[in-house]
């Protein structure tokens, strides 16, 4: 980066100038230290050498998430993510061969109280206790029987033990994924554990881990106005595709699903062409290639499953949601947009950049700084991605304001939008942004991985992480209105919105001190 | 194991996304070679040494006025990242004003230069694709940038002028206490931000100057001379830490940065305050909410400070604990008896206060009583039956070989040895800190454990909705119901 000379250059072009001198230099930086390999089994490896300090993070991108699942079975792309820390036919337990035959008789009686449960749910509308109670109870004693050869949270403790940190993973409409650091000396050993919790996954504990799962519905949306808020607003806006649906699973789907659905998912989506695993540190790609083949390669190749079918049929029709809540009020509105793979995705990226972005933000400066209606407000993309996608605004109303005093300004700066074109500063500056974002999103193993990860996965190459910037390059003032004035139109508009009630009960009643 | 909305920016922020597990310290202990044979397959792989790593210190400058700069190279990325922490923070402010760092460091940005408004200056450097941007903490307050390499001149200019000749204009004023304001309208809208407010409060008592939270009428008692005398009090030079980062030559940007920083008035740091903590008296306190079918609970005590000789060995009583996804309270009351997704606790450890005990969890509302009972079995066990010889090793194997990552950037080297000089710690506190675990035995977790856990004394934060528990509070224990109303108008006074 030694050819960024900017003192002798006017600023802005100096800016400009090094921003894609940098850029190119790194491109051709990142082909050196990349390696991607796909397996025979469909299966791809990404390998990046950074050598700053002895540790590497990895990164498992899972092409299926809750855009998977139908109805009966939502939340259940989630719910075999939780499944997936929970061991293999050799870590978690004491005597697999008993177990597997203990958890056979749970998944067997579980059908049949489930079958029960449901028969009479639909005859009577409430099941019969009586009734169901000795299914009930042969379902748990299974349980019972099938937990005395667990040794729980093992394939945690391994990792843990063994110096991995930021255990996690996460489900999302279009993918889930997985990630953790090591100790570089720990290559070998993780790649065995990764490979083998995809290669012989046991759903042991799986209707324990369900009560978890609800746990976590209650905490994020249950117990959360803004929880509620955001599964009725994409409830609304999407009426056949599955992006309507919450990753977290309709309350019914979550206390009816069994682990025989959870590995039918997993059989289905887990295939290896639907993988990429990415791997950033201190790792050298010609001596752990051979090795990484050798465990992930263990997984069995199937075909990759039939292409989603449903689309979101065109919104014809404006459509509102208004809570009533203990909560202040809360403003969004989205409107249906194309998904990453059209032309005009960088022209939502640069909307979204010029609406949201840092202290000079359209929003930020008219709702926040100059209206001083709202303490935050922004516009992006939402759910996902990789399917037809919303393009949402959301305000914050100050104190004393409604959700309603937000549609007006918000419209405002969205008829600017179609009817001015953005100055060349503007416009100029959201591109700048564009490229010091790149640049700073490449200074630590996780995020590379993660990014690198998932445009391998979204698009085939890495390498687009980086073309997203000349597509933003490209994105003109006429790009701007048109995708505006296409988009946001009132019959493709959904609006969702909290209003402040009372509590029910009363409050405080004693009042005594802290 | 988190799900992801993966909703951009800050609304993101807005749904709550809470991990399950508190990561800890971490390392890179001597490596014991594995033997084959009748062991586990995981536990044959291979594991060789680790490669040798020497994390690059930071370059240390002191001024001859007192300020102290941190200098860490890095040549990776075309990018320079600078923060000036100043001493005196919310614990400093009157308790009758409590809000005023909050305003003063958004006004301080947001208010501009004698020369350029808060709006120029957002103009200015967000063509750069610069940031400079102010903060505060309950000890300090900043003034961070972040630009590329080329516009560092620009961009520190900025900087400087907020340092030394910042205006503090009335609007922005008004903007920042208009923002605060409507921030305590929306404090009770969810469980965690009143758990998170009320529990430092029951762990420091209420008129701690850590725990106190701005209200209406505190907010509007601030002024903007406040905020000028504040400025004229911190930044002064002895006062201010300097960290930097970056694509620069070190002996290039000393030079700069002594020149530029040697016009600074002249200083002393900020003595710190004396402060009382008084917890609050054992019992259950209760917070309603009736929109809810989760309950919140805090076991909360008082916790202890870094420099206590015994954090070692509670460190790693807190991995074994609640440390991570195999620790006790997780295996026990999420994994064996599915009663939540969110559980943790810790005897937490602070640098220059005692950190917060904080032992919690999140439960369906049915079983508030029983994941209560739970959580009190756990810490009996914990105090009364100790570690066994293999969690103690396995809490040690976690926290040293996961050591490494505490030194795996120079950013993170960097901002260890400015924690470290702000509160006046050793600069090898890191390599202390390996050597202090390395030593912990079985006997120092028990010993510890019984020391610093007191079941008696907990005050109980339960945040829920009453009429779906399956025991009744009481039966815990005195219940004191919590009044978190908000009091007064934003507008106005009390």
């Amino acid at each position: 980066m030694k050819i960024c000379r900017s003192r002798f250059l006017p600023a802005i072009l100096a800016v400009m100038l090094c921003a894609m001198a940098m850029r190119a230099q790194d491109v051709a930086s990142f082909e050196k230290r990349i390696t991607v390999k796909k397996l025979p089994n469909g299966l791809t490896l990404l390998i990046m050498e950074r050598p700053e300090a002895p540790v590497f993070s990895f990164y498992t991108y899972v092409s299926a998430g809750s855009a998977q699942e139908v109805s009966g079975i939502t939340g259940l792309a989630h719910m075999f993510e939780h499944m997936a820390f929970k061991g293999t036919d050799k870590i978690g337990t004491t005597n697999y061969l008993a177990e597997k035959a203990a958890l056979a008789k749970v998944e067997k009686t579980y059908a049949a109280y489930l079958a029960a449960r449901l028969q009479l749910s639909e005859k009577s509308g409430v099941p019969d206790e009586a009734e169901l109670a000795p299914l009930e109870k042969a379902w748990k004693d299974a349980i019972e029987e099938a937990d005395q050869f667990i040794v729980p949270e093992q394939y945690s403790e391994i990792i843990e033990s063994e110096g991995g940190v930021g255990l996690n993973a996460s489900t999302s409409w279009d993918n889930t994924d997985y990630f953790c650091s090591f100790p570089q000396n720990r290559l070998e050993l993780w790649a065995y554990l990764e490979s083998e919790r995809f290669l012989h996954p046991v759903m042991r504990e799986f209707y324990k881990e369900r009560d978890v799962v609800y746990e976590e519905r209650r905490m994020r949306t249950d117990s959360s106005a803004q929880g509620r808020l955001i599964e009725q607003f994409l409830g609304a806006a999407f009426i056949a595709h599955p992006y309507g649906h919450p990753v977290l699973g309709w309350p019914s789907d979550l206390r009816a699903f069994s682990a025989t659905d959870a590995i039918n998912f997993f059989h289905k989506y887990y295939v290896p062409a639907n993988m990429v695993v990415t791997i950033v540190g201190d790792v050298k790609a010609a001596t752990a290639l051979p090795m990484l083949e050798k465990y992930f390669g263990r997984l069995p190749a199937s075909p990759p499953p039939e292409p989603l079918r449903t689309r979101e049929p065109e919104q014809n029709a404006l459509r509102e949601v208004v809570l009533h809540e203990q909560s202040q009020p809360f403003y969004v509105e989205g409107y249906h947009r194309p998904d990453i793979y059209s032309p005009d995705d960088a022209v939502f990226d640069v909307l979204s950049d010029l609406l949201s972005k840092g202290r000079t933000s359209r929003l930020y400066r008219s709702l926040v700084r100059d209206k001083q209606i709202a303490i935050a407000a922004e516009g992006g993309s939402f759910p996902g991605g990789k399917y037809p996608n919303l393009f949402y605004f959301f305000a914050l109303p100050a104190a004393g304001r409604s959700a309603t005093d937000m549609a007006g300004p918000v419209h405002d700066e969205i008829e600017k939008l179609k009817t001015t074109d953005v100055s060349d500063e503007e416009l100029q500056s959201v591109k700048t942004r564009a490229k010091a974002d790149l640049i700073r999103g490449l200074a630590e193993n996780p995020g590379l991985a993660l990014q690198l990860g998932q445009y391998q996965a979204l698009y085939g190459d890495w390498r687009e992480l980086f073309r997203q910037i000349d597509h933003i390059d490209k994105v003109s003032k006429a790009d701007i209105r048109r995708v505006a004035k296409a988009t946001f139109s009132p019959e493709n508009r959904t609006v969702a919105t909290i209003e402040t009630r009372k509590s029910e009960t009363k409050k405080n009643e004693s009042g005594e001190g802290k | 194991m988190k799900f992801t909305g993966k909703i951009s920016i800050s609304l993101l922020a807005f749904m709550l996304s809470l991990s399950a597990t508190a990561q800890t310290k971490n390392d890179a202990a001597p490596q014991q070679p594995r033997t084959a044979g009748v062991a586990p397959f995981w536990q044959q792989v291979p594991v060789p040494p680790l490669h040798a790593f020497h994390p690059q210190e930071p370059r240390r400058v002191a001024l001859p006025n007192g300020m102290v700069i941190f200098l860490q190279e890095d040549h990776e990325l075309p990018l320079i990242d600078g923060t000036i922490r100043i001493r005196g923070g919310r614990r400093d402010e009157p308790a009758e004003k409590t809000g005023m760092t909050a305003i003063y460091s958004e006004a301080w940005r947001t208010g501009g230069t004698k020369s350029k408004s808060g709006d120029e200056l957002d103009d200015f450097l967000e063509t750069r694709a610069a940031l400079v941007e102010t903060g505060a903490n309950a000890d300090s307050t900043t003034l961070g940038w972040s630009s590329l390499k080329g516009d560092f001149d620009a961009t520190f200019a900025v900087v400087l002028d907020l340092l030394q000749h910042p205006e503090f204009r009335q609007d922005k004023i008004d903007l920042a206490r208009h923002q605060i304001s409507s921030a305590i309208a929306r404090r009770n809208d969810n469980v965690g931000s009143i758990v998170q407010r009320e529990a430092v409060k029951l762990a420091y008592g209420g008129n701690n100057p850590y725990a106190r939270t701005p209200e209406y009428s505190t907010v509007n008692a601030v002024t903007r001379d406040d905020l000028i005398a504040w400025h004229k009090r911190t930044v002064i030079s002895g006062n201010m830490i300097v960290g930097i980062a970056g694509d620069f030559d070190s002996a290039a940007m000393e030079s700069e940065l002594r020149e530029a920083f040697a016009a600074l008035p002249q200083g002393a740091p900020l003595p710190a305050p004396q402060v009382a903590f008084q917890p609050a008296a054992p019992g259950i306190y209760f917070v309603e909410k009736d929109d809810v079918n989760q309950s919140d609970i805090s076991l909360l005590d008082l916790g202890i400070e870094r420099r206590n000789p015994d954090y070692y060995a509670l460190e790693v009583m807190n991995e074994v604990f609640g440390g991570g996804f195999s620790s006790r309270l997780v295996l026990n009351l999420r994994t064996r008896m599915g009663l939540a997704y969110s559980v943790f606790g810790s005897v937490g450890a602070s640098y220059d206060h005692p950190g917060i005990v904080r032992i919690g969890i999140g439960t369906k509302s049915g079983s508030t009583g029983a994941a209560l009972e739970g959580l009190r079995k756990q810490v009996d066990d914990m105090k009364q039956r100790g570690v066994t010889a293999d969690e103690l090793k396995r809490a040690k194997d976690a926290i040293l070989n996961s050591f490494i990552f505490t030194v795996d950037s120079r950013g993170k080297v960097l901002a260890e040895r400015l924690s470290y000089e702000f509160y006046g710690y050793p600069p090898d506190f890191l390599e202390r800190y390996r050597a202090g675990i390395e030593k912990v035995t079985a006997a120092d977790v028990d010993r510890v454990a019984k020391k610093y856990l007191h079941p008696e004394q907990f005050a109980i934060l339960v945040v829920g909705n009453k009429k779906d528990f399956d025991r009744d509070l009481s039966t815990f224990g005195k219940v004191t119901t919590v009044d978190v109303s908000i009091k007064g108008n934003p507008g106005g006074a009390e």
